[in-house]
């Protein structure tokens, strides 16, 4: 009885916890559509969301694309399909690597600061001042880093995207002896609006994730320094698993075909 | 007797996860009074603070600000509430990716709508008015001692000139001679506001230099309350063991596992 007891108590505690995330962005997105907006802040929270993660989101997308290239080279040419290298590059790194890489190293980055930030404001009772000084703190924490994070992840990812696509034209042109305008032609033959669309709206969802999961268990962090520990790691675990679920479900209901 | 309070408390009740720390507390607060409610660590003394300020909800019982009853009112009464309202935390709570001026001029532009330059004289005649010299306005709060930040989250908490002061242990954490400056401090502050506060402490010096009126928290409800006089004079067995800071007596300490 005692093993039925624990399966159910973790049961029932997800549920209570997904019932409590859904609350808190249900408080959030109406904090988004009710005005005040506060703009600078939403412009420092892109900054330090999309401009600082570009070096590593860049050397992901380079790193990722070259090795990529590689590897379907060799795949393809056990039946002599080399030719189609660079389509299948563009086509992998855009539906689908672009983004996921991309925002699991922007959840790396930002979801993490975003809960130690917000965590040791809420145990030092930052947010409780700011709640006396008027202030809501959905809209002056939460709303910059949810709107910043949906803003800013898609362009991101086309960037990355970008980056991708030409460390696998490295790889491709520099080792494995493609012709450059040959290979860019290919690339651009098989590359539909689709695929992009499908980045983007990744992207956007990914970037959600990721404030949410960051604001959120930093909102709700407690215990002191422990607590902020806690805290973060929890928004960058669940972050991280909540990006690859949701790239699964975006990818067959609504790109499948 | 037939004044409105300022502040007034009914039968509040709050608990922590089937842990009762407030049971039916009543307290009445009038205009114009300093009220010290002291109590051992633990007793809820902050909850009862945060539930006043709505930051969190009690369970059952009445809060009314001039008559009306806040926790039950509508949101815009509370936001009218609170622009009335200044608070002194425990530790500060200093916002600390802003300046010192910043953090005193914060309330002043978000909640009353000030313009930046007009906020930031204003809040440096507030710091003026806590001893602070205009060139830490600039500074940031990991920049400043205790005893600075202390009085950087005073000049905070009155800089819209409040009605209402709530201050959270004032002067734990500091030494003595700091202790009497803040508790100097808020006795001026507060006397050139004509503001209505309510301090929670355990330190006896902020009450013999606070408070007009005591109040004893313990077990969940205000056991004892009446004037600085009558706090020196009590025969309460509670309030006596208090105020000598005496292990004996009715008062018993959890020593291990308790609240």
């Amino acid at each position: 009885m005692g093993f039925l007891a624990t399966i159910g108590r973790y049961f029932i505690g997800a549920l209570a916890e997904i019932g409590r995330v859904s609350r808190f962005s249900y408080e959030a997105v109406t904090h988004i559509v009710r005005p005040p907006l506060y703009y600078p802040l939403i412009g420092r929270q892109m900054l330090s969301i999309g401009y600082f993660s570009l070096p590593v989101v860049g050397l992901t997308a380079i790193f990722t694309g070259a090795a990529l290239a590689q590897q379907i080279f060799v795949g393809t040419a056990r039946f002599n399909a080399e030719a189609t290298v660079a389509g299948i590059v563009v086509i992998a790194i855009v539906r689908e690597l672009g983004p996921v890489l991309g925002g699991l190293m922007v959840a790396g980055r930002v979801s993490s600061a975003m809960a130690a930030e917000i965590g040791t404001m809420r145990v030092s009772e930052q947010i409780d001042a700011l709640v006396t000084l008027s202030t809501n703190p959905y809209k002056y924490l939460i709303v910059p880093r949810l709107i910043a994070a949906v803003i800013t992840l898609p362009l991101l990812v086309i960037v990355a995207n970008i980056i991708g696509v030409f460390g696998g034209f490295l790889v491709g042109t520099q080792k494995l002896g493609f012709n450059a305008a040959n290979y860019l032609q290919v690339t651009m033959d098989f590359l539909e609006a689709s695929d992009i669309y499908s980045a983007l709206v990744k992207a956007a969802v990914f970037g959600f994730i990721i404030a949410l999961m960051g604001t959120y268990h930093g909102f709700h962090s407690r215990g002191g320094a422990a607590g902020v520990g806690a805290a973060t790691t929890n928004a960058v675990v669940t972050a991280f698993i909540l990006i690859l679920l949701a790239n699964l479900i975006i990818t067959i209901n609504v790109f499948g075909s | 007797m037939s004044k409105t309070p300022k502040i007034s408390i009914k039968g509040l009740y709050k608990g922590f996860a089937g842990n009762p720390v407030l049971k039916g507390l009543d307290l009445d607060i009038m205009a114009g009074e300093s009220v010290v409610v002291i109590g051992g660590s633990g007793t809820g003394k902050s909850v009862l603070v945060k539930c006043i300020l709505g930051l969190m909800a009690p369970d059952a019982g009445e809060i009314l600000i001039d008559g009306k009853n806040i926790a039950a009112s509508a949101k815009s009464l509370r936001d009218e509430f609170m622009k009335k309202v200044g608070m002194l935390f425990q530790g500060g709570a200093l916002f600390d990716s802003l300046s010192v001026w910043e953090n005193v001029a914060f309330g002043l532009i978000r909640a009353h709508g000030m313009a930046k330059e007009a906020a930031r004289e204003v809040a440096i005649e507030k710091l003026a008015r806590v001893g602070l010299a205009e060139d830490v306005a600039t500074l940031r709060p990991d920049e400043l001692s205790g005893g600075m930040k202390k009085r950087v989250a005073l000049a905070r908490a009155i800089a819209a000139n409040p009605e209402i002061i709530f201050f959270d242990e004032p002067t734990t954490g500091l030494d003595p001679i700091m202790a009497d400056v803040i508790n100097g401090l808020i006795t001026e502050c507060v006397k050139d506001l004509g503001a209505t506060t309510l301090t929670i402490t355990h330190d006896m010096s902020s009450v013999h230099k606070i408070a007009d009126k005591a109040a004893m928290l313990h077990a969940g409800k205000i056991i004892w309350h009446g004037s600085r006089k009558e706090l020196a004079n009590t025969k309460n067995p509670f309030v006596r063991q208090f105020v000598a800071g005496s292990a004996d007596g009715p008062i018993k300490m959890a020593l291990a596992g308790g609240v």
